[in-house]
This record gives C-alpha cells, structure tokens and sequence, in this order.
C-alpha cells in the first residue's frame, strides 16, 4: 500500500506577541532598576518587622563584616551636584597631610560601594584600576585608639553635611565587640539615632 | 474608475499571492530574554528596610536618671543566641558580699514562646490596648492616616506607666543578630521604654556562671 506522505512543514510560531510582552518587561526592568553596589564584603542582615524604607540620600553607612572589619560610604544620593564626596576626602587629605589631586577626589566620587582601609591607602587604591587588588586592599578601617580614622571620617562628614544620617548595616553573625566599638566611636561623636538595616520578615503576636 | 477584480478558476494569469514578509524573531527573542535575565538578577526589588535606634547619651557629669527596680527587666544577649533576664537591679555591695546575693538569671530564646511570651506578658495592659487600636484600624471601624496611627500609638506608649522598662545589655560573645533580634522584639512586643546601656562587670560574671564559661574561657576570648 502506498502510503500517504503528508508534507512535513516546520510550524511557525508567530513571536510578535511574546516580543511585545518582553518589551513591555523589559522597559519596566529598566526604569525600576536600581544597581544593586558590590560591597566589599558579604554581609547578610539580619531581619525585622520595621517597614521604614532607607533613606536615599543624606546617609553614611557603616558596614560592619563577621570578620570585624569596619568599612564606610557615604553619598547625599544622585543629585550629587553638592560634591559631598570629595570634599569630605579633600578634608580628611588636609588632616593625614595628604594631598589628592582633582583626578583622585573625582575617581573618589565616583566609586559607588564602602571603603576601609587606612586613609594613607587612599592614593595606591585609587589608582589601581584592577577590582581584584582593590577588594584585597580592603583591610578594614583602623578604629584604634591611637589611630582612630573612622571618627575623623564622621567629624568629617558631619561637618560637610551636618544633615547626615547615620546608618548600620551589619552581619547577623558579626560580633558584638566591633559593634559595640562602632557605636562607642559615633556616640563619641554625639551620633544618637542610628537606622539598622535590616531586611523585612512578617511576624504575628498571639496573645 | 473602480474595478473589480474577479479571480479566474483556472486557466489566466495566476496572481501570485501578497505575502507579509515574514520577519524571524527569534533572535530578538533570544537577545531579550538575556537582557531580561540581566535585569532580574541585578535589580534590588525589595529595598532594604531600617530599624531606628535612638540611645541614650553616655552621662559625663551628674547622675544617671533614677528608675523604680520593680518595673525594670535586665535582658542580657549571651552566647549561642541565649537570652538571660532578671528583673530589678543588682548593687555593686550585694555582689561583693560572700557569698554573693545574685537575683536568679532566667535563661530563655529567641523564640515566639521564650523571650517573647515573657515581655508580653509583662506589656499586656499596653499591647492589648495597642492591638485592639490596630484591630480597629484594619476593620475600619476608626480612619485615620498611617501617620496619625503611629502618632496615637506612640502617644500610648509615652502616657503608658504599667509596662516594663527594659534594660538591653549585651554579653561580649553576643552578635549583631541578636542585638536587632531584640529591639525587633520590642516592636514586635509594643515596649514603651527600652534602651541599651553597657553590661557591668558583675553582671558579665552572673552571665559566665549562668552559661558555664569559665573565667579563663572568657579572658581568653576577650584578647
């Protein structure tokens, strides 16, 4: 018997509305982003009930790693026609006689993530092009008694913006010295109000 | 002038057939599927939330305010995510006194039946009052703007003098989780008055016999 050959078409799947759909994604995607910032080192928050969203601009955020390392950024936002970061560098320049040239204090500015090492670090980290090299550079800033450049880096701050807000952002499994020694640091500083980053979890009472 | 074109069974001129180009999209596809990965992965969705936290400033001169013992609650944060509480105040004298005249540290967690159950039922008065507020808010039965409604509760808790006050102090083998942990727990709880002050000696001992660390264990971690 012969048998009947039926031809065998390839079908076609009409794409243009799963294109429109993508697009329509997409666009949406890319307007609400907001770059999520490398920071130097892992941290996990730990979790709350509070609903307060971050504030977007005016912060200086201390980072605070389970390996008891001290990291700091600070920004007033996008609108960064007031020039917020490298002036503060400028000042820590002049109390470290260290003298930054318009091309660090912008490289400065336009780092996104948290710095922390030692301010004599500042020029080879800016410098150095290489993600790699700087993420080992990032030993922490020395919070010594004798040496204490996270409280210069607070008077400066606030002394360039005194709106700023004061921000933690810790590891749920950092120790609590280094905490406690960070808080010891910004009380020093007359910084009472803190905001804990934390990330939002539900919770019921039953009573 | 119009005309009508009539198709032709057979036979005549075949017309070809107008055809939309049809134009591969796959490709297009493939490129946005990628960008939209992309975008998934590197978008923060949620943002991050903040607790705020306002300490007391550390008194250089004069003395510090004067609290009754019987509404104060000592939560100490100590190792291994364990909670020690005793209620009132411990002076220097009863400590050096031989034997030591210590209150009994209560040892609980961080669950919903431990530290929890035990703040409210401490707070009743003031969380049920809160709760009902809320309750009424939710069902409708009171409207007012979210603003207004945090103002009323924190009036509450400001006229409130049946809560407890709670001390927050934290053992040095402590971490950061357990710190937010606790102050979260005092939302979560409706505390009025809380704050967080630094540990005395003797207590940081009442936590090392409490939770077995020997005094060398605990020198040892200190350095």
């Amino acid at each position: 018997m012969p048998k009947i050959k039926l031809p065998t078409k390839s079908p076609r799947i009409d794409m243009t509305p799963m294109v429109d759909t993508f697009c329509v994604v997409l666009t949406f995607l890319m307007l609400t982003t907001t770059m999520r910032q490398p920071e130097p080192a892992n941290v996990d928050t730990p979790f709350s009930i509070s609903e307060k969203p971050t504030p977007d601009f005016n912060t200086m955020t201390f980072l605070l790693s389970p390996d008891n390392r001290i990291f700091i950024n600070f920004d007033n936002g996008p609108d960064t026609a007031y020039k917020f970061r490298p002036k503060v560098l400028a000042e820590m320049g002049k109390r470290y006689n260290i003298e930054f040239t318009e091309g660090e204090l912008r490289e400065f500015e336009k780092y996104p993530s948290s710095i922390g090492f030692p301010i004599q670090n500042m020029k080879a980290f800016l410098a150095t092009k290489n993600n790699l090299e700087r993420t080992a550079m990032q030993t922490g800033i020395p919070v010594d008694s004798t040496d204490n450049q996270l409280a210069m880096w607070i008077l400066y701050i606030r002394q360039v913006n005194p709106a700023v807000q004061a921000s933690i952002k810790g590891d749920s499994k950092t120790g609590f010295p280094i905490v406690k020694k960070a808080l010891d640091i910004l009380q020093e500083r007359n910084v009472h109000r803190f905001n804990l980053i934390t990330s939002l979890e539900a919770t019921k009472i039953n009573m | 002038m119009a005309e009508i074109i009539q198709e032709e069974k057979g036979g005549g001129k075949k017309k070809a057939k107008k055809l939309a180009p049809h134009i591969d999209m796959t490709p297009m596809v493939d490129l946005m599927c990628l960008l939209i990965t992309f975008f998934m992965l590197t978008t923060a969705f949620s943002k991050a939330k903040v607790m705020e936290i306002v300490l007391p400033e550390k008194l250089t001169k004069g003395e510090p305010p004067r609290i009754p013992g019987s509404r104060t609650l000592n939560i100490i944060l100590g190792p291994d995510n364990k909670i020690f509480t005793y209620p009132g105040s411990v002076k220097p004298e009863e400590f050096n006194n031989i034997p030591p005249i210590l209150p009994p540290l209560q040892e609980t967690d961080f669950s919903a039946t431990g530290i929890r159950q035990l703040l409210l039922e401490r707070n009743r008065t003031l969380a049920r009052k809160i709760q009902d507020f809320k309750d009424q808010v939710l069902t409708g039965k009171i409207v007012l703007n979210p603003d207004s409604v945090q103002g009323t509760i924190r009036r509450m808790k400001n006229v409130d003098d049946t809560g407890p006050i709670v001390l927050i102090k934290a053992y040095k083998k402590a971490n950061y989780g357990n710190f937010v942990d606790i102050l979260d727990e005092m939302n979560i709880c409706g505390i009025a008055r809380y704050t967080f002050v630094d540990i005395a000696w003797y207590e940081e001992k009442m936590v090392e016999s409490a939770a077995g660390i020997t005094p060398e264990a605990a020198k040892a971690s200190s350095n």
